[in-house]
């Protein structure tokens, strides 16, 4: 297999950087090159000349890629992956995985493949750690409210704790509410009283 | 019956709105749906999402269709503008740096503006913009392209970020919409020099998009979806309903801004620069008044136009401007159609009476800034 291919990584996270061309040179291409700010993505495509663009979907610094790659005049133009529809399968775990890839037009579909597939299996493994990293920070966050929620109860009241919780708990039952939606409700009123 | 869920995208600004009041004030409930709003972080994600059917619809630069169904762009698709969402809301503005050599500019005026421009701005003058195929950036070469002495490098960059392109001296100029504006001049970083509407007084902004087969197959949900953001673009427009709205708006988890960064936009009250008094700016955004809703098949043929399409193209973006649709789908609930789907782009200087179905239609001024008209007169498709 040709694995000469010039692929270009636009991401701002070193660490996710880090894994995707790790992946990618273990699978066997070397010329491989990251970007983490977009101001310079002109000039990087114009010198690299990359066969393909890797670049995560919902990174709002796509609509800027897009425009540099349509509006560079060379007989080349990028396209972005989804365009080949031919193949479904790919273009969905792409889509589910996160990553869009552009294309320069004209390279056979069969030599992007593979490169795509482990692509697609990286941002995959990313994506989960992601949304784990996420729920924890997220419960972090919603540990701390629900402790200040308490103390203020605590204080107002001269309550235990475990009254201030039980407390909590039961007007979100009342209501048809999230102990946490309870809890940022008294702090908000709390902090705005205060 | 249960309600039919819609996946419908959108990008966070102030003319999501009437996506935004179908959902909240319960117009899309009437209709048995459910709205489903998912945030897109840019245009070219909306744009792929919308093609590859995980979206429905979507809240759409109204540039995106047009240049999709003649083949232009990252991801060529047959899609549908069903409706207008809104009519001009976008602004024009320099850093504080440019802004100190167009002294004696008024608010405004394009055509002092590019005089001022051409003879004392940076050249090249850097303009940033959201996205190549949007109203900024065509409004933007039109424009320009009246002088041939001055030199636009256009820059995209997404509008959260363009305050700080201003700031770091990356642009020097910025075309985008509210709030992107006013926040450019909240942070003191820009000043806005004029607004689209002073370009093309009639500019049709952001659509409701959706793919040309579902809307196929999909015609009664279709019709549904098109009457719910008619209503809501009705409410829009009443003007004892605008606090309320910002109001609404503002506390939507769908537009995570600050009251007073929307106000601006839906009040027409655009404050040029940091100190200065609010400018009031007729129709800055419009969502339903003067037939703004009405997706007019010549404003399609303007667009494609200024993307340099030939016949063919004309044709093909004339034909995905689905006034057909409006009528049909609108007629029953009371809307006013106009007489014809084609008008003459720029021949109305002022506020003037049409003939429609119920004979209550006036149109605004749609002219553009050095008068210039545009016939479109290829037979109907």
């Amino acid at each position: 297999m040709n694995r000469d291919l010039r692929i270009l990584i636009v991401e701002p996270d070193p660490d996710r950087v880090h894994g995707i061309i790790t992946a990618l040179t273990d699978a066997g291409w070397s010329d491989v090159r990251a970007l983490a700010q977009i101001s310079a993505l002109g000039r990087i495509v114009q010198e690299f000349v990359p066969d393909i663009v890797l670049i995560d979907l919902a990174n709002p610094d796509r609509d800027t890629l897009e425009h540099i790659s349509f509006a560079t005049e060379t007989s080349k133009r990028a396209v972005a992956l989804f365009v080949d529809q031919t193949d479904e399968t790919l273009t969905q775990a792409a889509l589910n995985a996160g990553v869009s890839a552009y294309v320069v037009d004209g390279l056979q579909m069969d030599r992007i493949k593979s490169v795509l597939e482990t692509a697609i299996a990286r941002f995959k493994v990313m994506r989960h750690m992601q949304s784990e990293l996420d729920a924890a920070k997220q419960a972090l966050e919603d540990r701390k409210t629900i402790d200040r929620a308490k103390g203020i109860l605590m204080r107002q009241r001269s309550i235990s704790e475990d009254d201030a919780y039980t407390l909590l708990r039961k007007t979100a039952m009342r209501q048809n509410r999230k102990v946490i939606d309870v809890a940022h409700a008294l702090v908000t009123a709390s902090d705005l009283l205060s | 019956m249960s309600a039919t869920v819609l996946n419908c995208g959108y990008v966070p600004l102030v003319d999501c709105a009437p996506l935004v009041i179908a959902k909240e004030l319960g117009f899309a409930a009437e209709e048995g749906l459910v709205l489903n709003l998912i945030m897109q972080p840019s245009w070219s994600a909306l744009r792929d999402m919308l093609a590859l059917g995980h979206l429905d619809a979507a809240h759409i630069l109204s540039p995106m269709p047009v240049a999709m169904s003649m083949g232009l762009g990252g991801l060529p698709a047959r899609i549908d503008t069903l409706m207008v969402l809104s009519v001009n809301g976008t602004i024009f503005g320099v850093s504080n740096t440019v802004a100190e050599t167009l002294s004696g500019v008024p608010f405004g005026d394009p055509a002092a503006l590019l005089a001022a421009l051409t003879r004392n701005g940076p050249r090249p003058l850097r303009v940033g913009v959201p996205f190549h195929h949007s109203m900024h950036r065509l409004l933007l070469s039109y424009w320009t392209a009246t002088v041939p002495g001055l030199v636009v490098e256009e820059i995209t960059i997404p509008p959260p970020r363009m305050a700080d392109a201003v700031a770091d001296g990356f642009v020097d100029a910025f075309w985008v919409g509210e709030p992107w504006g006013s926040v450019a001049v909240q942070q003191n970083v820009g000043r806005i020099m004029m607004t689209g509407a002073d370009v093309w007084n009639f500019a049709p902004e952001k659509v409701l998009a959706a793919r040309h087969d579902w809307v196929e197959q999909n015609g009664d949900t279709t019709r549904r979806l098109m009457r719910a953001v008619y209503q809501a673009a009705a409410w829009l427009d009443v003007p004892k309903n605008r606090t309320l709205a910002v109001e609404i708006l503002a506390r939507s988890e769908h537009l995570s801004m600050s009251p007073d960064l929307i106000d601006p936009a839906l009040s027409g009250q655009i404050t040029p620069g940091r100190g200065v008094a609010p400018k009031p700016v007729d129709r800055f955004v419009q969502f339903h008044k003067h037939a703004a809703s009405f997706p007019w098949r010549s404003q399609a043929a303007w667009i494609a136009n200024q993307l340099g399409a030939g016949e063919a193209g004309l044709a093909k973006a004339k034909s995905c401007f689905r006034s057909d649709l409006y009528r049909q789908n609108l007629e029953g609930i009371g809307a006013d159609m106009p007489g014809a789907s084609e008008k003459v782009e720029g021949a109305l200087k002022f506020e003037t009476a049409v003939s429609s179905t119920r004979g209550h239609m006036i149109l605004a001024p749609d002219a553009f800034f050095d008068g210039r008209t545009f016939d479109f007169p290829l037979p109907d498709c």
